[in-house]
């Protein structure tokens, strides 16, 4: 029987080393099993380094999986899919009429992240999220930073999510952000960079809870050997800045979680939140308003609502004041809001500045209001508009990546060394009709970790999005966040719409 | 002070049917269960004479047609996309309720009542009648019994678990009296031919009466194992102990609307809950010998009435209310 797998894995080898072989930083590295079909190549591989093996903080990891037999991670494999599935853990894809609904793929295997790297991400994400925050408010108010013309008035109002409606409102403690998803890469050297900032309504932290909860149940020997810190009170911060921003703070505020309802993609997260929140979870038609007051029906009459943490964009929360056509919101909504009667997070017209575009500007944003340097970069942006930059994309585009400014959810891009002759034409042809709707940046070869895909582990590419909380008493991140894994092989999109899935992130104590 | 629960309107309505689709897959899969183990050892004329209970019970008549098997009929009465009260629809409709309150069932409930969906959803018809389909049927009984379970154990015994029970027993309180109605009124109800068919037994009729009311067991307690019509009627009818008779379902239909009302505090939501407590005042004292000197179809009807007029009730109490001042309640 030994013979008979050590020639299997043989013959694998051998296959692989075929087909990679064109690319001549491959190198295969004798890790040993399981190992035997992990190979390097020019990213970042943030379980190996490419001299010595695994590096320290994996070590432990490293060898407890030397012991576990394949046959152990696919059964536990099968056992993590099981959960998900019977816990109803799954997102809704509009393939069909039907809206099928699927579980979001997760993989086994822990990402680490130790506790230097972490507290360094704090301290950037932090002095991040309060700078894009004094931006919003000056942005609809003073507007000093157009004035001291550190970013484009143009650029700035012509932001599709640009709000003018909200030019001197002003929002409960001015707090514009409370819940905040940026999305961070690794470059090639393992520095981390900030890919892109969500700061409408980001979604991904229920992943981010139930990974953790499977983890828990599948590997608690690994889990309990390492120091892991814990993020279970991610629920209860949220919900203690929401409750700050009740406009009757003497008062128990009745906080709610607006959904779009049960066929939204998300829609799983609204009910995992508002649960463990405590909090109710109501649809658009459960509010009503009269004098500009927000009340939701219950059974025993209408109870007034103070906060609103809403998981519907901008467009659809009040047909009266923004899209007509929108079903799902509540109509009077805005009126409510701009009288300071109702709480809404994140507030309204948030979405402008995480353009792709805006994005560029972001470390002089940090430097013009907080006066300090950017601890986490941004990666490197081409804004289309100035006719240099573009000249150099559309000559280049091959090696870039394109993005429409205002899109998400992995739509709109162009990965340029990925893209055929034609898809590259027609993206050139859209960028010159209109530039101020791309961006562009080089393609940075994501970090990766080890996975396990089809019975074997291998390296798959990740990013990490952490959720981060502002209020008024200042900003908290859980440890952590939502590392989410590009499954196919070689693959840079890491989107759940996009055949992405994801895997528990441990930040460690020590 | 204990803080008093809100509840949404929504979450009310999704509670109720929620439990009305869960009562009615059980109280369906076991109507169909009873059939295939009572049709067993009968000739096959017999069978197919019994077959039109079962449809009529679930008002499933008009496609008698069709149905001229075990077979079509598990497959009708299992799975028919046709049939929008298959017990595939009406799980599917009892999660698809759960979904939509997702946050105010406890985890234990959801996951029992989707894992339960999920394994409905993968049956094959064909497989299921090659194999065992008693044992898919009391598989359904048993993930409706487990679910109940859960959620008298991890569901808060407030205004949401109330309003489960009230749409399960109203559900239930129908389904018997909708069945009693069959058995002791059939003209009118089902094929002449049906009801003067000398080959079926009477005995074997009324055992499956009893059966699809889970009553058998419970009756012979009172009665012994003689099975005596009135006797029958009356146990089903008004026995104050037996968890299926009309008289139980309503006594806990009434509990439940008294509890929503403790927990509402609201002049107007008293309706449901007074006109449930008639209802039960009159099975609580019906004389079983003045019903059946009457007229029996009657009294059946005027009960199914009594509780559409509830179950009205209750939506205009709670659910659909327009927003008049006594239901401003500013907290």
């Amino acid at each position: 029987m030994n013979t008979t797998t050590q020639s299997q894995s043989q013959s694998q080898k051998t296959t692989h080393r075929n087909t990679s072989a064109s690319a001549a930083s491959t190198q295969e590295m004798a890790f040993g099993t399981p190992f035997e079909h992990y190979n390097l190549s020019g990213s970042f591989d943030e379980m190996f380094n490419k001299v010595d093996g695994p590096r320290p903080h994996y070590n432990m990891l490293f060898s407890q999986l030397q012991e576990l037999p394949l046959e152990q991670l696919e059964r536990r494999q099968l056992a993590a899919d099981r959960i998900f599935l019977n816990h109803g853990i799954t997102f809704t894809v509009y393939s069909d009429d039907k809206g099928t609904e699927r579980i979001f793929p997760y993989d086994l295997l822990p990402r680490i992240i130790t506790k230097a790297e972490w507290s360094r991400l704090e301290e950037g994400l932090s002095q991040r999220i309060t700078a894009l925050n004094l931006f919003i408010h000056d942005i609809y108010h003073d507007q000093k930073v157009l004035k001291d013309k550190i970013i484009p008035r143009e650029l700035v109002e012509s932001c599709h999510h640009f709000r003018s409606e909200m030019m001197g409102v002003d929002v409960p403690g001015d707090v514009y952000l409370s819940i905040v998803g940026s999305d961070l890469i690794r470059l090639t050297d393992g520095a981390f960079a900030v890919l892109e900032d969500n700061l409408r309504v980001p979604s991904g932290v229920s992943y981010m809870l139930a990974n953790r909860q499977i983890m828990k149940r599948v590997f608690p020997d690994i889990f309990r050997k390492y120091g892991v810190r814990s993020i279970s009170h991610y629920s209860r911060l949220l919900l203690s800045k929401l409750q700050k921003l009740s406009p009757r703070p003497q008062d128990e505020p009745n906080i709610v979680l607006l959904t779009p309802g049960a066929y939204n993609s998300a829609y799983f997260e609204h009910t995992f939140l508002a649960r463990e929140m405590g909090i109710a979870l109501v649809e658009g038609r459960d509010l009503e308003i009269q004098d500009d007051i927000v009340y939701m029906r219950t059974t025993a009459g209408r109870r007034r609502v103070d906060v609103i943490y809403r998981r519907i964009d901008d467009d659809f929360l009040d047909p009266e004041a923004f899209r007509k056509d929108s079903l799902l919101g509540v109509p009077g909504l805005f009126n409510a809001y701009k009288g300071g009667n109702v709480a809404l997070s994140n507030a309204i017209g948030t979405g402008f500045a995480d353009d792709k575009a805006v994005y560029a500007y972001v470390p002089d944003l940090i430097k013009y209001y907080l006066d300090q340097d950017s601890i986490i970069p941004n990666v490197e942006t081409f804004l289309l508009e100035d006719d240099t930059q573009r000249k150099h994309v559309t000559t280049n585009i091959d090696k870039l990546v394109v993005k429409a400014v205002g899109e998400s959810g992995g739509y709109g891009i162009l990965i340029g060394p990925h893209s055929t002759k034609k898809q590259q034409s027609d993206f050139c042809k859209q960028i010159e009709k209109n530039p101020r709707n791309y961006i562009a940046q080089p393609t940075i070869d994501l970090s990766r970790v080890p996975c396990f895909v089809e019975g074997q582990l291998e390296p798959r590419h990740v990013d990490l999005r952490p959720f981060i909380l502002n209020g008024t008493d200042g900003v908290d991140i859980v440890p952590g966040g939502l590392t989410r894994v590009a499954l196919t092989r070689g693959s840079l999109v890491v989107n759940s719409s996009q055949g992405g899935g994801s895997k528990d992130t441990w930040v460690l104590n020590k | 002070m204990i803080p008093t629960l809100t509840m949404l309107s929504r979450a009310a309505d999704n509670l109720y049917w929620m439990g009305r689709y869960l009562e009615r897959a059980e109280h369906t899969a076991r109507l169909l269960k009873v059939h295939l183990d009572l049709t067993l050892d009968q000739p096959a004329e017999a069978v197919a004479q019994r077959r039109q209970y079962v449809l009529a019970a679930l008002d499933l008549l008009e496609d008698m047609d069709e149905v001229t098997s075990e077979y079509e009929l598990t497959q009708t009465v299992l799975f028919h996309e046709k049939n929008g009260n298959s017990v595939k629809s009406c799980i599917g409709a009892a999660r698809e309720n759960a979904r939509q309150v997702r946050e105010q069932i406890s985890s234990e409930m959801w996951q029992q009542l989707n894992q339960f969906y999920l394994y409905v959803e993968k049956v094959n018809m064909d497989a299921l009648w090659s194999g065992e389909p008693q044992e898919f049927l009391e598989e359904i009984n048993g993930g409706a019994h487990l679910f109940h379970g859960i959620t008298d154990s991890t569901m808060n015994h407030g205004q949401g678990w109330n309003f489960v029970e009230a749409g399960r027993f109203i559900e239930r309180t129908m389904a018997t009296v909708r069945n009693m109605n069959l058995y002791f009124c059939p003209d009118g109800k089902l094929p002449q031919e049906t009801i003067d068919n000398p080959l079926l037994d009477e005995d074997l009729l009324w055992l499956g009466l009893l059966r699809t009311c889970t009553g058998f067991e419970a009756y012979c307690k009172f009665y012994t194992a003689t099975l005596k019509p009135n006797n029958i009627l009356e146990f089903l009818l008004i026995n104050p102990v037996f968890p299926h008779s009309v008289a139980f379902s309503v006594s806990m239909l009434r509990n439940a609307l008294e509890g929503i009302v403790n927990s509402v505090h609201k002049p107007l939501s008293e309706r449901s809950y007074r006109r449930s407590g008639r209802l039960h005042a009159e099975l609580q004292f019906a004389q079983i010998d003045e019903i059946i000197d009457g007229d029996l179809e009657a009294y059946f009807t005027n009960i199914v009435d009594q509780c559409h007029q509830i179950h009205e009730a209750i939506y205009e109490s709670y659910i659909t209310y327009d927003s008049p001042a006594e239901h401003l309640e500013l907290v």
